[in-house]
């Protein structure tokens, strides 16, 4: 029997090959053209900003060889500023200083967004009002004003550290509210039953179960994180409510800049304001790109 | 509709009471400005400073009280005051700047410079995105379309203190270039300028053109790719399907069937536009030396004065929940199906 049927059933093998959940969604996203690019161009940055250091002669601090107000040229390709920095070192250094920020955050909201909302959704009832009316309060919080009255308070010795805790704990409010949309669907899904009748607790049915079949959600939102941080934390700075002096910023270079955009120093202007729009557009494309990439719906055909 | 927006008010009470209870702590506990006060002083004199001098001051800010108390008094006024403070009393409390700063005073005159460029840049903002929304949905695509969505990723991923002090610097410029001042860059109206509300409204236009410009494009791509998702969506819809198919001119069809529909969530939007613009403020005001509220708050911050920034978050989220009310209002005529009963 089994000598007669094994010709046939080579020449009907299924020829294409399986894959898995992440491959799929691997080979999506690297069909979407614009999300490649993004992708790429952030690694770039992110390689810019943390290896770059080791690499350029000059780093982010004054020194007195330096002239001051050069224009770009090869000695110092972004010019220096009036004291006498470079300012190819001083971006390296900025942009790290507010990727450090802008990471931190998106990990760290994240997780305490994707908790709340997992469990307001999985407890529903009074519980989940409750947490509802709190994310409720912090809407009508002005994110900007306690932020930077919290930033403003640590005075002068105010790190990247500060800033990416004190952004991580008002800024986790959105991804708790899509989390929350999903888990309310989730949890009346067989697969919670039957964790639940095996004997699942609780918090083992929202951290093994609910959370990472939330995950697509988790992801697209740590990426829009990333930008709502870079955004904010540049912000706080430019206000001078962030990362303080002689550490710097992008948003501290800007304000540096101060009002030189038409004149004789634009680079100093420019250059640190394409490099946040830069990071805040290939993140918003990548984010885009995975979105598209873990919607089960997508089909692969443009529609 | 009388009975749900009467009972929408009444649930906002609880919601700003928390927000400011939250606040209040939060810029309480950090601050201190009573030591910051007595250090100036310090400095200034470079004697030590003495004991009353230090207890004047705690008993003038009320920071010889515990900080439930100093909400309690904040809120009431009730209990043995100075006068100055309680909200239900009409007084905002005490600035550090001391008693020639009334806080009342300056929030009732600042309070319509900002709410002018907080409003006019939602509006501006919604209406954009509407249209460009809406644009790209119908040319979806397109190269109308692809250039549409690429100029919304571009101002979403542009800081607006960035935007700001480039069409700041670019408006400046081309008065030097027209030989005018078409863009007033700096202020909020013509100094000194006194008249009646119309006649200080037509003085503050050229003043309020590219600030509102900076905040509409700061805050209209989000919507606008929501816009564009929700026509996208009502377009493919067998009720419109049907208008074209009775024969229904193609503008009525976009504008009566498919375009009211797709202007619902839209309208949940609007709330988060009008928070966006009052944040926004800060920073705009700031770059193009405003008097108003933002800046108030900005420096308020800077100084510590807790009772100046609590009125800000407490102004700025009874705009924001005044928002939320208006596209809750704008839900039921948008949509018939929705009843407030």
């Amino acid at each position: 029997m089994s000598n007669t049927a094994s010709p046939r059933l080579d020449a009907e093998a299924i020829t294409t090959k399986e894959r898995g959940q992440w491959e799929m969604v691997a080979r999506r996203f690297f069909r979407h053209r614009a999300a490649v690019i993004s992708l790429v161009i952030f690694v770039l940055i992110v390689l810019f900003a943390y290896l770059g250091p080791f690499v350029w002669k000059w780093d982010y601090k004054i020194h007195s060889e330096i002239p001051s107000w050069a224009a770009p040229s090869l000695d110092h390709p972004f010019g220096t500023d009036k004291a006498g920095r470079d300012m190819l070192g001083a971006m390296m250094q900025a942009t790290k200083q507010s990727l450090n920020v802008s990471l931190v955050v998106a990990i760290g909201s994240t997780v305490i967004g994707a908790l709340y909302g997992a469990v307001a959704g999985f407890y529903r009832g009074w519980v989940d009002s409750l947490m509802m009316r709190f994310l409720d309060i912090m809407f009508v919080i002005p994110f900007l004003v306690i932020t930077g009255a919290i930033a403003g308070a640590i005075d002068s010795s105010v790190r990247w550290y500060h800033m990416a805790f004190i952004l991580a704990i008002f800024g986790w409010t959105s991804i708790a509210r899509a989390v929350r949309a999903e888990v309310l669907s989730l949890r009346e899904k067989e697969f919670i039953e039957a964790a639940r009748s095996a004997g699942g607790s609780d918090w083992h049915i929202i951290v093994k179960h609910l959370i990472p079949n939330t995950m697509s959600v988790i992801i697209v939102s740590v990426t829009l994180q990333i930008a709502f941080a870079i955004l904010s934390e540049t912000t706080l700075s430019f206000l001078g409510l962030g990362i303080q002096s002689p550490d710097t910023s992008l948003g501290l270079l800007i304000e540096a800049a101060g009002a030189s955009a038409f004149n004789e120093h634009w680079y100093l202007f420019y250059i640190p304001g394409l490099m946040i729009i830069l990071i805040a557009l290939t993140i918003n494309f990548i984010g885009d790109g995975l979105r598209d990439a873990m919607d089960p719906r997508q089909t692969m055909v443009r529609r | 509709m009388v009975v749900f927006i009467i009972r929408r008010t009444l649930l906002m009470i609880p919601v700003l009471l928390g927000a400011t209870i939250l606040c209040f702590v939060l810029v309480d506990v950090v601050n201190d400005p009573v030591q910051d006060m007595v250090f100036e002083i310090q400095q200034s004199t470079g004697e030590p400073v003495p004991q009353s001098t230090v207890d004047a001051l705690e008993e003038s800010l009320y920071y010889d009280r515990s900080i439930p108390e100093r909400y309690w008094i904040w809120l009431t006024g009730m209990g043995d005051t100075n006068g100055d403070i309680g909200l239900l009393k009409g007084e905002w409390g005490p600035s550090i700047e001391g008693s020639a700063m009334d806080i009342g005073y300056e929030i009732s005159t600042r309070f319509w410079i900002t709410l002018r460029l907080v409003l006019f840049a939602t509006l501006a903002s919604i209406g954009i995105a509407i249209l460009s929304g809406v644009v790209s949905a119908v040319k979806q695509y397109s190269r109308t379309d692809y250039t549409l969505t690429f100029l919304g990723f571009l101002f979403l991923a542009m800081p607006v203190f960035w935007l700001g002090s480039l069409f700041k610097e670019g408006a400046v410029q081309l008065n030097k270039i027209l030989g005018s001042t078409v863009f007033q860059t700096y202020g909020s109206g013509s100094t000194g300028f006194q008249g009646n509300g119309w006649e200080v409204f037509v003085d503050s236009l050229p003043y309020l053109i590219v600030p509102t410009l900076v905040l509409m494009l700061g805050g209209y791509a989000a919507i606008s790719r929501y816009q564009r998702a929700s026509m996208l969506e009502v377009m493919n819809s067998d009720y419109v399907r049907l208008a074209r198919a009775k024969g229904v001119r193609n503008r009525t069809v976009m504008r009566r069937h498919a375009l009211r529909t797709a202007l619902i969530p839209v309208a949940t939007f609007a709330p988060l536009a009008l928070s966006g613009a009052m944040g926004g403020a800060m920073v705009t005001e700031s770059i193009f030396g405003w008097r108003g509220l933002g800046v108030y708050s900005l420096d308020a911050i800077r100084a510590g004065d807790t009772f100046v920034v609590m009125a800000y978050v407490l102004i700025s989220g009874l705009v924001v929940l005044i928002g939320v009310l208006i596209s809750d209002i704008l839900y039921g005529v948008l949509d018939p199906r929705i009843r407030y009963e």
